[in-house]
């Protein structure tokens, strides 16, 4: 079969399992707020001040507070077909206007780490595998344990204190200053702003590739075609680079793609702390102020992102790894 | 039996991998002994007992308060001893009812390929939103608290423990001697009991006490956002997040040592869970 028709089918079984999918996201996320004690109408009130006992019932049958919930739950998704996500109650205005906003600057803050973490997380690796049982090797998986049962935000939280109150290298309120646009603040304010929470982010995600980079190489120092091209003399650097990262690089990127989810909590974490105006931190104020709306439609954004992430995982193991390509044609 | 193959054990094995295994019990015995003291430390510790001293606000470490005092005078070392323990009997609760789902849905898949798959569906499923977004849904959904995020931790940490049942049960149950107590016609449930079971029995285990760091570290994510336990509680998350008003003022180590804390803690479960899978499960001691 054509290898591009092979993975078109292999693409739209992919799709439609994760519309499946997300339905059921959809439907369970949205049984779990309802079932909480959050009421959308006290919610909005609250931001209002005093409201008459009509103006309730209104409201009261605006959100459908009274119909039962597949009523709720049905017109929500009939609104969500149409790309109407409703109104976010803190930020006052469409919800996909509001993440769209924050989803920005949340990729540009989870790509920048997410690229960091993994060049350097990889490069570790090599160097801890090739240098097997030294002293780098042993400092090197001694800091990756440590990081790895760190609590994110805890780390974020030494960094903001070293780095913003000691050293006053960064500003310590992080977030684009409150009634600022963000067309308004300059380039520089911005990349300032950017550095800290990118440099914990990616402290924090460098463990895990690391590690797995690590094993994969001294897998492959351990097998028979590296042992060949010893015997056939090379040695060193050239080794490493022609028969060693060439083997590992693939399923180390397919692995920094799984992490996507891991990403993203990293990434509430760390908004949270640095005040970063992204996409956790509208999720955690969402959930905190009980915007339901705005909390639903973070939450199947998020799933989208994560999915694309395993998407591209799989894409990459399926299709362009050649001994997998090779192996499923073996197999019929 | 058991005799005979301990002394072939003792002659052939050579005495470095004698020392591995002494070693990883006394490793073992060491953590265990750490977690053990932390939680009883903290049980004794009375709430009524970590007191507000305005004499002593915003003390930096010494030997009376090895942790310093907050802004209330309240002893951080205490404080940070009772969330240790606190965190320890959430992540116990949420491992373990996590490890009873992951057992439960791995069986259920072995019933036939159908559930087998539906399984597999469910185990994307939740895969598929961020884990903390998950946990503070569920957390929100059931009322917040100490139950809302023992349960939001435990419904979201069953997926790597069930695919690795799932995986081995289906390797047990294509083996020849599940095949021939099916000939005999034993049921399901017999060959689950005496076949299956005695062969996963380490995973469980092993993947319970691997839950555990998790579980510790996303309940104190979660309620350092503000979704877990009350701020009455002397919970890491909460201590932690009050240390962030603090920060500015200079107050480090009302951050410092109860993160830290929580770290080692983190640690030494992941060290008792890996040396106890050596123990239970010697070939991955050559891992």
């Amino acid at each position: 079969m054509l290898k591009n028709e092979k993975l078109l089918k292999f693409l739209g079984k992919k799709i439609v399992r994760f519309i499946i999918l997300l339905i059921f996201v959809i439907l369970l996320s949205f049984i779990l707020i309802d079932m909480s004690p959050i009421n959308p109408v006290k919610t909005y009130i609250a931001n209002l001040g005093v409201v008459s006992p009509e103006k309730i019932a209104i409201l009261e049958s605006y959100w459908g507070v009274n119909e039962p919930i597949t009523t709720k739950m049905f017109n929500w998704l009939a609104n969500i077909i149409h790309l109407d996500f409703g109104t976010s109650l803190i930020y006052r205005a469409p919800v996909l206007d509001v993440i769209k906003q924050k989803f920005v600057a949340s990729l540009v803050l989870m790509l920048s780490s997410w690229i960091f973490s993994g060049v350097i997380g990889f490069l570790l690796g090599v160097v801890a595998g090739f240098k097997k049982d030294t002293i780098i090797d042993k400092a090197i998986k001694v800091y990756c344990y440590i990081l790895q049962s760190a609590p994110t935000f805890w780390i974020a939280l030494l960094f903001l204190m070293v780095f913003s109150v000691y050293l006053g290298w960064f500003p310590t309120g992080l977030g684009v200053p409150v009634g600022t646009l963000s067309e308004n603040v300059s380039f520089w304010d911005w990349l300032q702003r950017l550095i800290l929470p990118m440099i914990t982010l990616s402290v924090v995600g460098i463990a895990s590739i690391t590690l797995f980079t690590r094993d994969k190489l001294i897998d492959v120092m351990n097998s028979d075609y590296f042992l060949f091209a010893k015997a056939r003399g090379e040695s060193g650097w050239n080794l490493i680079v022609r028969h060693g990262i060439r083997n590992v690089l693939l399923p180390a990127i397919t692995l920094q793609f799984l992490g996507f989810s891991e990403l993203f909590g990293g990434a509430v974490l760390v908004e949270q702390i640095f005040t970063y105006p992204g996409i956790g931190q509208a999720a955690v104020s969402a959930g905190l102020r009980s915007d339901v709306p705005l909390l639903l439609g973070i939450v199947i954004f998020s799933a989208i992102f994560v999915y694309c992430g395993n998407l591209i995982a799989d894409v990459l193991y399926n299709f362009v790894d050649p001994r997998i390509r090779e192996g499923e044609e073996d197999g019929g | 039996m058991a005799d005979k193959s301990k002394d072939v054990s003792s002659i052939y094995s050579p005495i470095a991998k004698m020392n591995l295994r002494t070693k990883t019990l006394l490793t073992i015995g060491l953590t265990v002994f750490i977690l053990v003291a932390v939680v009883i430390t903290s049980l004794f510790i009375n709430s009524a007992d970590i007191t507000t001293n305005f004499n002593a606000m915003n003390q930096a470490p010494s030997f009376e308060h090895l942790f310093g005092t907050d802004w209330m005078g309240r002893d951080m070392f205490t404080r940070t001893m009772k969330g240790l323990g606190l965190s320890v009997q959430i992540g116990a609760g949420a491992s373990i009812l996590s490890s009873v789902i992951a057992i439960i849905l791995a069986f259920v898949g072995s019933i036939n390929s159908k559930l087998d798959s539906f399984i597999a569906w469910l185990v994307d499923l939740f895969l598929s939103v961020p884990h903390i977004l998950l946990i503070i849904l569920i957390s929100i959904g059931l009322g917040g608290g100490a139950f809302g995020v023992t349960m939001g931790v435990a419904l979201t940490h069953w997926t790597s423990l069930t695919r690795i049942l799932r995986a081995e049960i289906k390797q047990i149950n294509t083996s020849e001697f599940v095949k021939l107590s099916q000939r005999f016609g034993k049921s399901k449930i017999w060959i689950a009991k005496k076949h299956i079971l005695p062969l996963v029995i380490t995973q469980i285990i092993v993947g319970t006490i691997l839950i555990f760091p998790h579980a510790i570290m996303h309940e104190a994510s979660v309620t350092f956002l503000g979704f877990g336990l009350s701020p009455h509680e002397p919970a890491i998350g909460i201590i932690l997040s009050e240390s962030m008003k603090y920060l500015a003022t200079g107050n480090w180590w009302l951050a410092l040592f109860p993160g830290l804390a929580l770290l080692i803690i983190v640690l030494l479960f992941d060290i008792a869970g890996e040396n106890i899978k050596k123990l239970l499960d010697p070939t991955s001691a050559n891992e």
